[in-house]
């Protein structure tokens, strides 16, 4: 499978172990990415705020690039950004006068033929591989021991009409990926809340509390970890949970779905960027390790045990 | 001379809107060529809100019906002053002073919260965009500094390379907030994670997405735009 590539602004910046882990788990499951040539800023949080036309053109610019280059299907695996692109598509086929004013505005050919795809949907097609994948490693999987918060914030499931690959309210796509990860899904209740969002840098005090909330959840609903798919969503979460007081709680790591799937894939740490995090994350590692230490150690006292006991079977007979 | 309606006497600019979609901004010559020039010395009405919103982002606020629902979900709710179905509200009532009075209206982080679960479809956070847009274009914005020098900031670094640069962000975002000390502790150990690429990428169609943005900006002038004036229809009929 090859598909065209929007990184985005972030992928090269604050969410380098975005970029990172992504493109070690594409290549791990053969999914070739061809970067759009040339692609520009989408205008993610500012350009619809100013302007509607705008906030269509920008992102129908490297939507109208991936059809010159020949694409029809392009990753967007920065939330902000497929929301952004998935929205021109659909604000181009649906609001009258879009169709032919945005070429005009861009002055280039656009047919608004590409289909923009979210890392969810990306992943969650590609589950089965990563089961079986998962299923072929020898050594015992420490992810069966990670309880995961699926965070999936607003950009991703909202407005419907535009995302649309998920229930709005409850989506379980994140969810399916966790289980091919071999790690459990947990049930909460902030997966679909807003973080804070663009506010991080303007109005840091309310992401400061929206953040805190959502991390307070999935503590209490018994998560190790919160996985996010936005860059943003985790710069609030991961990069500004220091400024939150955790009342002595252990800080919450936060992990990006792709960097998830290379650890079920075995794909080397190095790869995968967790040393980036402002959140530790080794602290989780040495748990999962001593879970797993823990569980065979078990596994193995109910072996010897079973041994033990049909050998006295054999005994006493 | 040409049809000449001085003054608005029908309280309002009109738009007509074509089969084809096209919107014909202005107002509407109501006089036949060669008849004699009327003058109306009512002052200039600005066009409702409710019909602004209808014409501009093709929704009925009318058909909200104040449930609340999409303030109880709006996660800045607890921090404005006026949360969602106020604002739809005030919409409908054209009171502008009241919506463009506090910063209520930039606090909505667009999260669409609102708009998936109105039992409506009257997408809220569509008629704030609308809203910000409006008051933007009529100078009548009270965006907190921070919110503005955020969104100017943002919109300034892709005008400038066509691409946003994380770096430039801030550092654009400090000089016109005036916060220069914020977040000033946190730069090294960013550095330290590879996270802050201090040199801005450039790229080919830099250029191109600035006229982009050059062109988006001149339609809004005439659209979204200004009240009426009669200064600003003269500026129209010389197009």
């Amino acid at each position: 499978m090859t598909l065209a590539y929007y990184p985005g602004c972030s992928m090269h910046g604050t969410s380098r172990e975005y970029e990172e882990s992504l493109l070690a788990v594409a290549a791990a499951l053969d999914v070739g990415l061809t970067e759009i040539d040339d692609w520009s800023c989408c205008g993610a949080s500012s350009a619809h705020v100013a302007d509607h036309l705008l906030g269509v053109a920008l992102p129908a610019r490297n939507l109208a690039l991936a059809e010159a280059q020949g694409a029809d299907r392009v990753l967007a695996p920065c939330a902000a950004c497929y929301n952004r692109l998935s929205g021109a598509v659909h604000a181009v086929a649906e609001e009258p006068g879009m169709a032919a004013r945005v070429p005009e505005v861009l002055e280039r050919p656009f047919a608004n033929t590409v289909r923009v795809l979210s890392i969810v949907e990306l992943l969650q097609g590609l589950a089965p591989v990563i089961e079986e994948r998962v299923a072929a490693r020898l050594e015992p999987n420490p992810l069966e021991h990670l309880n995961v918060a699926a965070y999936w914030g607003c950009l991703l499931v909202r407005p419907a009409e535009i995302t649309g690959f998920d229930d709005a309210e409850r989506p379980t796509g994140m969810d399916d990926v966790i289980s091919a990860c071999a790690a459990n899904p947990v049930r909460w209740n902030m997966a679909v809340e807003c973080c804070g969002g663009a506010f991080s840098v303007s109005r840091t005090s309310s992401v400061l509390r929206l953040s805190r909330a959502i991390i307070d959840d999935a503590r209490r609903c018994g998560a190790d970890a919160i996985l996010a798919a936005c860059p943003l969503c985790h710069a609030n979460l991961d990069f500004r949970q220091g400024a939150m007081s955790l009342r002595g709680e252990p800080p919450m790591p936060v992990l990006y779905i792709t960097q998830l799937v290379g650890l079920a894939l075995g794909l080397p740490m190095s790869s995968l960027g967790f040393e980036r995090h402002f959140v530790d994350t080794q602290p989780l590692f040495a748990h999962l390790a001593r879970e797993a230490d823990k569980a065979a150690a078990a596994a193995a006292e109910r072996a010897a045990a079973k041994a033990a006991k049909a050998a006295a079977k054999a005994g006493a007979s | 001379m040409n049809v000449a309606l001085i003054g608005d006497a029908g309280g309002g600019r009109r738009s007509v809107r074509s089969t084809d979609g096209a919107t014909t901004e202005g107002n509407v010559p109501r006089v036949e060529e060669g008849a004699t020039t009327l003058i109306d010395h009512r002052p200039a009405m600005p066009e409702p809100l409710a019909a602004y919103v209808r014409r501009t982002a093709n929704i009925n606020v009318a058909r909200c019906y104040q449930c609340g629902k999409c303030s109880a979900g709006c996660p800045m709710g607890p921090e404005m002053a006026l949360p969602p179905h106020d604002i739809m509200r005030l919409t409908l009532a054209d009171d502008r002073a009241r919506l463009f009075a506090g910063d209520s209206l930039w606090l909505c982080l667009t999260c669409e919260t609102c708009s998936a679960r109105c039992p409506k479809d009257v997408d809220p956070a569509r008629v704030i965009d609308a809203l910000r847009e409006l008051a933007a274009a009529e100078g009548a914005g009270h965006a907190p500094r921070n919110v503005r020098a955020f969104h100017e900031a943002f919109l300034e670094q892709i005008r400038a390379t066509g691409r946003l640069s994380e770096v430039g962000l801030i550092l654009q975002y400090k000089l016109r907030s005036g916060a220069l000390l914020q977040d000033v502790a946190v730069a090294p150990a960013m550095l330290r994670r590879g996270k802050l690429p201090l040199r801005p990428q450039h790229i080919a169609g830099a250029g191109e997405v600035k006229h982009i943005m050059a062109v988006c900006e001149r339609e809004r002038a005439h659209s979204a735009g200004a009240a009426p004036t009669a200064g600003a229809s003269a500026r129209r009929d010389e197009r």
